[in-house]
């Protein structure tokens, strides 16, 4: 079954060193045709490192890659006339305005004088950027400049597009916006492969998940796989009265028969659960011990949950 | 939130029919076009940045009135004498120098996100250095006509007439477009552009007064006309001086050509090779 499947980007034992760090340690990835791909990693994990080897930006020091059929280090030029990278720092001239930036990449691609004009006026109005246009890229916003950059990456449709970290400091509204263009992306037709370290994001868009770390993958699979890796589900339970808690968390741990997570809420609780059956004991248990609850729910488990017991260490722990 | 909604699904809808407005792909661009779209890219900076002109306009003023003033009456017993002597050579002068921009201006340049967008597309790789080489001939003209009309004012008259001057300034262009190829190299090999600047400086300051810009060689220990003589910027300034007058000498052209091929040969692909593996 999973020789059938054409595979947009594949990579064995993909290295890159600089000096004594190794940035991306023998990397391996299989990224099916289609949809969304996260790559999923804290800041340093090696997310940008390895999408610049595969818009052929970076030499490989080591192992081998192919993208969409094509090996990076023998026919780079193939993979670029089917790829556009949309980079961490927009991939824009400052000094230029939105309209020109278009224009500029549009004669590149080879449209004429005429036609570069009208794809860039057609891309700045869907990307709400035409009372934009005549302004210096400078002086963008930017939610603005992300959509720019992505506006420049469709101005000829790509079969495949690499975003990194599209959304990283961008407000929720702006967020929102490129999470619809990634969806009207691959509704199109274009492969989508996103870096991103918010959880949730990977969450939202994507189909599979790499999840790396110190430049390896340390897991991998759909979204669903992934949490239910982690355990079945996630119970979070908040008692009326915090004095309670104790009694509570004692009587959880002999009816579940797994530990019990005291949170830094005084009054809650939670526990991971492998076997849903015994959670529908838990609550006459505690109603019979005269412990009021004011929350009882079952939850997936997020994928925060799935990091920490992936790594042994919250991703929080990056961003300070 | 409603509306907020819906602008989002505005987007959607907008995004996935202008994916669908391409018509079929265009042919992939020739190296020239895409190279000029890259000089068309330095034109539109200096349009909004217009400052970038400073060093091409006043350059060259600042050289040939200081020169023509300093030296005049010493070398040639008065300006205007020296001044048909000095002129060709001042020209020269000043736009060699001016060719040092080149390469801080793009070691800036690359550092920007953009570059990472020009690499990753399906083009000829040289083009946007091309390009960028291009717009700067733009930038060379303008300082070459200031010092031709300065000179004018200042008395000089080219025997060579408006076919002399006009292939001098076609020579000297291509000189330029050439030696910075050199520039081109070290704005990749240099982490700073004080780096680059102060490299270009050591190798432009001898190249230009070591020569027969200033005065004639005659004079100079056996050492230095040694240099001189050797020195590409002498025969350049040899074939424009007899451009000018309307008495060159093929063989001097021939040399200039020579050194022209050589710097592009040489350094043409040691920068495309550090352009390639730049990270």
């Amino acid at each position: 079954m999973l020789t059938a499947t054409k595979l947009a980007i594949e990579t064995t034992g993909l290295v890159k060193t600089f000096g004594s760090t190794h940035a991306v340690d023998g990397l391996d990835l299989a990224v099916p045709l289609g949809g969304v791909y996260g790559v999923l990693g804290p800041n340093g994990a090696g997310k940008t490192t390895a999408i610049r080897m595969l818009a052929t930006l970076l030499p490989l020091d080591g192992g081998t890659a192919t993208v969409l059929g094509h090996d990076v280090a023998s026919e780079p030029d193939a993979v670029r006339s089917k790829v556009s990278l949309t980079g961490q720092f927009a991939s824009l001239d400052e000094d230029l305005t939105g309209s020109e930036n278009l224009l500029l990449l549009g004669r590149l691609y080879g449209y004429s004088r005429a036609a570069a004009r009208t794809r860039s006026e057609q891309l700045l109005t869907a990307f709400g950027l035409d009372e934009a246009g005549n302004r210096q890229v400078k002086n963008y916003s930017g939610g603005m400049r992300r959509r720019l950059d992505i506006a420049a990456s469709i101005i000829v449709t790509p079969e495949m597009i690499f975003l990194d970290e599209p959304t990283t400091g961008l407000d929720p509204r702006s967020r929102n916006q490129v999470w619809e263009i990634v969806r009207a992306l691959v509704a199109g037709g274009t492969t989508v492969l996103l870096t991103t370290q918010y959880l949730d994001e990977a969450d939202q868009l994507a189909d599979r998940v790499a999840v790396i770390d110190h430049g390896k993958v340390i897991a991998e699979g759909t979204t669903g796989e992934l949490k239910a890796s982690v355990g079945s589900g996630a119970l979070h339970v908040r008692v009326t009265d915090i004095a309670t808690r104790p009694a509570a968390a004692a009587l959880l741990r002999d009816v579940l028969e797994v530990p019990i997570v005291e949170e830094a809420d005084p009054a809650a609780l939670t526990a991971r659960i492998d076997d849903p059956a015994r959670v529908a004991r838990a609550l006459p248990a505690l109603d019979d011990a005269g412990i009021a609850v004011s929350t009882f729910a079952l939850g997936q488990p997020s994928l925060d949950e799935v990091f920490l017991s992936l790594t042994g260490r919250p991703t929080e722990e990056h961003a300070s | 939130m409603t509306s907020t909604t819906d602008r989002t699904t505005d987007t959607a809808t907008a995004v996935a029919d202008v994916l669908k407005m391409p018509g079929p792909r265009p042919a992939r661009p020739t190296a020239w076009s895409t190279s000029l779209s890259f000089g068309w890219r330095a034109l539109l900076k200096i349009k909004h940045v217009p400052e970038q002109l400073f060093d091409v306009t006043m350059f060259p003023i600042m050289f040939t009135l200081m020169f023509t003033y300093l030296f005049g009456g010493a070398l040639a017993g008065s300006t205007s004498a020296y001044v048909q002597f000095l002129l060709p050579g001042i020209l020269v002068q000043t736009v060699v120098m001016i060719t040092m921009y080149t390469g801080l201006t793009l070691n800036k340049d690359i550092e920007k996100g953009v570059f990472d967008r020009f690499r990753s597309l399906p083009i000829w790789r040289p083009s946007p250095l091309v390009g960028a080489l291009l717009g700067d001939v733009v930038r060379y003209t303008i300082a070459s006509i200031i010092v031709l009309l300065l000179g004018l004012v200042l008395g000089f008259r080219p025997d060579g007439g408006l076919v002399g001057v006009v292939a001098s300034i076609g020579l000297l262009l291509l000189f330029s477009f050439s030696l910075s190829w050199i520039w081109t190299m070290f704005a990749m090999l240099m982490r700073t552009e004080q780096a680059v600047m102060g490299v270009s400086m050591f190798i432009l300051f001898p190249l230009t007064f070591a020569s027969n810009i200033f005065v004639d060689p005659a004079t100079m220990p056996g050492w230095l006309q040694a240099f001189v003589g050797v020195n590409p910027i002498s025969k350049l300034v040899t074939s424009i001086r007899g451009l000018m007058a309307g008495t060159v000498e093929m063989a001097d052209l021939a040399i200039v050509f020579g050194w022209c091929a050589g710097f592009v040969v040489i350094f043409g692909p040691l920068t495309m090779r550090l352009y390639n593996r730049k990270s």
